[in-house]
């Protein structure tokens, strides 16, 4: 809280105007245009609204095809975060062992965080293009015949790939700094105490990057929700057979193109509210962590 | 490190090699396959090395693009990109410092509400609220237009923390100092918050930029008009392609060059964005 402030009655609105302008008419109208729509049926030459109250989010949870993607997206955000964090965890430890080659080291793991998720989602799509790419020829000669296009399982492979390997530099990035905050006095006591490295790892370190890796866990499945729309979308268009046809991809194809506007807001609301509580989670721990 | 264990340094060094190599292999294979010419895709496997086509591809593809998509040429795209990159981060910046000067110094009525306001675009991302959000910018005609592009997308609640954070923890004697000797409001965020800001600002950037560079879903909605296409969104039309395989050579360099200025930014910018991405997730 400032004590020298500012007398003014009209100033503060006219620098908040172009902000709050924009938030309320990309956001606020549009989120509760949403949230209307969500309890209106309309027919399909969109002659006739009515309303039909919770019909919509009635029908959306007995659908089986939601249902579907919403299974789709659990697997889909716990194999990218498992894998990205993983792997990125070990390159972290490794660096943080470095001393002169770890800064060399940081920049070239770091980059991939400005590649965009569709370049990253075309770049995998060739590598495991069943005609001519690296892996499936790779794949073959281990006696595996990969085909995302028909098989479910490879298109889940195949997009949980691209979206881990644009994330790994994101936390690879926090899981250093992390582990540079952890006071190198406990792991030595700990050395001194006869635990090799292993042990300290399981016993000290991790326990202590756990604010991390909480915090982490939170960013990377709000990753998966949204942020990996143009993976999909560049590669598998949600199948085969629905496979990879996550929340937001969902949320997209019956909106713009199977234009069935009422279950597509009902979706939104839905996403609106995952969103919401991912938010409060975040801020409650980093609350948390202030108090430290 | 708390003991020498040389096996383990040594395990560590192969992690990180391996680990460099893993996170470059997508991008090699992309930079080689632009290099070769398109027969190399035909059949077999795709090649590993380098061939000589690679000045033909980009010079076909910077200068004529690939026509049998409908997308114009790479110039044209990756200058749309810069723009709509460089109009979300310097609009994003501008709205949100003025925001928060004007919630950290004047005490007004309804200030937690617009504060609230703006909290809440946290939690509205594009792809949540798609469909009423185009049709809100189609009925203001703001479709095939850099306004339609970017305005949308500069609303921006991280930022206005970021700079509510900044101004608070500079000196509330530097405020009545600068009150004494007669400065007005804006005389005071012009001479002394901006340049107090002024490498929060740059790191801010950094991230922005890229934020605006890799934008994907809105301008593939919003664009219907190949002259707006940018380079992200419209990699995806030159990949799609019925009943043959696309032509893989054009595709990759055109991945090449899309993810190029932002590598670099990150990279010549390294500190800033590290800053920047640290400060941005507070």
């Amino acid at each position: 809280m400032k004590r020298t402030i500012f007398g003014h009655r009209l100033l503060p609105w006219l620098l908040l105007f172009p902000q709050l302008a924009v938030t309320f008419v990309f956001f606020l109208w549009p989120a509760g245009q949403a949230a209307r729509q969500s309890f209106l049926r309309e027919d399909a030459f969109g002659l006739k609204t009515e309303f039909v109250g919770l019909a919509n989010y009635a029908a959306l949870f007995r659908d089986p095809l939601y249902l579907n993607s919403l299974q789709v997206t659990v697997v889909f955000s716990v194999a990218v975060a498992v894998l990205s964090m993983g792997t990125a965890l070990l390159f972290a430890l490794a660096v943080d062992r470095m001393l002169r080659s770890a800064r060399a080291y940081t920049t070239l793991i770091v980059w991939p965080y400005a590649v965009a998720p569709a370049i990253a989602g075309i770049m995998w799509w060739f590598i495991f293009n069943p005609t001519i790419g690296i892996m499936p020829y790779l794949l073959d000669i281990a006696g595996y015949d990969w085909n995302h296009g028909i098989d479910t399982t490879d298109a889940m492979i195949l997009v949980v790939i691209a979206s881990s390997w644009k994330q790994i530099s994101y936390n690879f990035l926090f899981f250093v700094a992390g582990l540079q905050a952890i006071p190198a006095s406990l792991r030595e006591a700990a050395a001194i105490d006869g635990a090799g490295p292993v042990k300290r790892f399981f016993t000290v370190t991790f326990p202590l990057l756990s604010p991390t890796t909480f915090f982490l866990l939170v960013v990377n499945v709000t990753y998966t929700l949204f942020d990996t729309f143009p993976v999909i979308h560049a590669t598998t268009e949600g199948g085969p057979a629905q496979s990879t046809n996550i929340l937001v991809y969902k949320v997209f194809v019956d909106g713009f193109i199977g234009l069935n506007l009422g279950s597509s807001a009902a979706q939104s609301v839905v996403l609106m509210a995952i969103v919401i509580a991912l938010t409060a989670i975040q801020f409650r721990w980093i609350e948390r962590r202030v108090e430290y | 490190m708390v003991e020498k264990r040389p096996f383990l340094h040594l395990l560590a060094h192969l992690v990180l090699i391996l680990g460099v190599l893993i996170v470059a292999f997508p991008v090699w294979l992309a930079f080689v396959a632009s290099t070769h010419e398109p027969t190399a895709f035909t059949s077999g496997v795709i090649p590993l090395l380098p061939g000589s086509n690679g000045v033909e591809t980009y010079a076909t593809m910077l200068g004529t693009g690939m026509s049998t998509s409908g997308a114009p040429p790479l110039g044209l795209l990756l200058w749309n990109s810069f723009v709509m990159a460089m109009l979300i981060a310097v609009g994003k910046i501008a709205i949100s410092i003025l925001s928060a000067f004007a919630i950290v110094y004047f005490r007004f009525p309804l200030r937690s509400l617009a504060f609230w306001c703006i909290f809440i675009t946290l939690m509205l991302p594009v792809e949540v609220r798609i469909v009423p959000t185009f049709k809100v910018v189609a009925d203001l005609g703001l479709l095939n237009s850099y306004a339609g592009l970017t305005v949308p997308l500069i609303a921006s609640a991280t930022a206005t923390f970021l700079f509510r954070q900044v101004f608070l923890t500079i000196p509330d004697e530097l405020t009545e100092a600068a009150r004494i000797d007669g400065a007005g409001p804006m005389k005071f965020f012009r001479d002394i918050l901006v340049p107090l800001s002024r490498t929060n600002i740059a790191a801010l950037f950094v991230i922005l930029f890229i934020y605006g560079w890799n934008q994907y879903l809105w301008p593939l909605l919003v664009t219907t008009d190949a002259k707006f296409y940018t380079v992200v969104a419209a990699i995806k039309r030159m990949a799609e392609v019925t009943d043959a395989q696309p032509q893989w050579n054009f595709v990759m360099a055109t991945a090449v060059m899309a993810m190029l200025p932002p590598v670099l930014v990150v990279i010549l910018m390294q500190r800033l964005f590290v800053k920047g991405l640290v400060e941005t997730e507070k």
